[in-house]
């Protein structure tokens, strides 16, 4: 093998971790939640830092296109990871009344991985966005 | 428990106003241990609302996901004046509550 093949196999291979791999596939712990209901990607947006230094609170943002009215509005987001322990981090509960479907708050996170956000609609339809993060310092849950 | 609520003190009659609530809590997870070795019993606020006059406007679930001292920014349609109440409670059974003021002209 020539050393020019050896080194671009090597960076193609360190680029991407496998996690990273797949990633338009759904969250299992998602496809679990909507009962087999089809999730289909879009109508949501996950804002996450690409880099966290310390997984133990990550500011993470979600905003559904919704027009939130009484006949057309975002009934709950749903968020869900794919390493922590708990993978269904935190469960929110909107209705008309809240204007506008953007959440915005902080997670902790077990490593690097994909984050989902997943949004129910008050037309029975769900949709999902995810985000990748590396992390450098997760999370403490190790027996230390 | 300590909360910190920020809304906007006045806003107009259909405006969508911004809510931030910032509670203080350790958010135990329940997976760290203590300097014995013994597992720290999980203690994390299960459940946030918050209620426009007495109307339920938003809701979470948290989990253990949830960075200590949880901060949770959502947004409301200012309806009339009134006032927005906040009610929490961990795992302990602990409940806490806090009000906020609006003036809606």
């Amino acid at each position: 093998m020539r050393r020019r093949d050896f080194l671009a196999g090597l960076a193609g291979t360190l680029a991407l971790p496998a996690a990273f791999a797949d990633d338009d596939a759904l969250d299992p712990a998602a496809a679990k939640f909507a009962k087999g209901a089809p999730v289909r990607k879009g109508r949501v947006k996950v804002t996450l830092p690409q880099l966290a230094d310390n997984g133990n609170s990550v500011p993470i943002g979600i905003v559904v296109d919704s027009p939130m009215t009484v006949v057309d509005h975002v009934k709950s987001i749903h968020l869900f990871s794919e390493r922590n322990p708990v993978s269904n981090m935190a469960n929110f509960y909107l209705g008309p009344r809240a204007g506008k479907a953007e959440i915005n708050s902080r997670v902790r996170l077990a490593g690097s991985q994909k984050v989902t956000a997943v949004a129910a609609l008050s037309d029975g339809t769900y949709w999902y966005d995810s985000a990748p993060i590396v992390v450098t310092l997760s999370a403490c849950l190790d027996e230390s | 428990m300590a909360a910190r609520i920020q809304i906007p003190a006045s806003a107009k009659k259909g405006e969508v106003v911004e809510v931030r609530v910032l509670i203080q809590h350790p958010m135990e997870t329940g997976y760290r241990r203590d300097d014995v070795g013994h597992l720290i019993k999980r203690n994390v606020i299960t459940s946030l609302s918050c209620r426009y006059d007495g109307v339920e406007v938003f809701r979470a679930d948290l989990s253990s996901g949830i960075a200590a001292n949880p901060y949770v920014q959502f947004y409301t349609v200012a309806e009339k004046s009134g006032e927005l109440e906040f009610t929490w409670i961990d795992d302990e059974g602990k409940q806490g509550s806090e009000r906020a003021p609006i003036q809606v002209t």
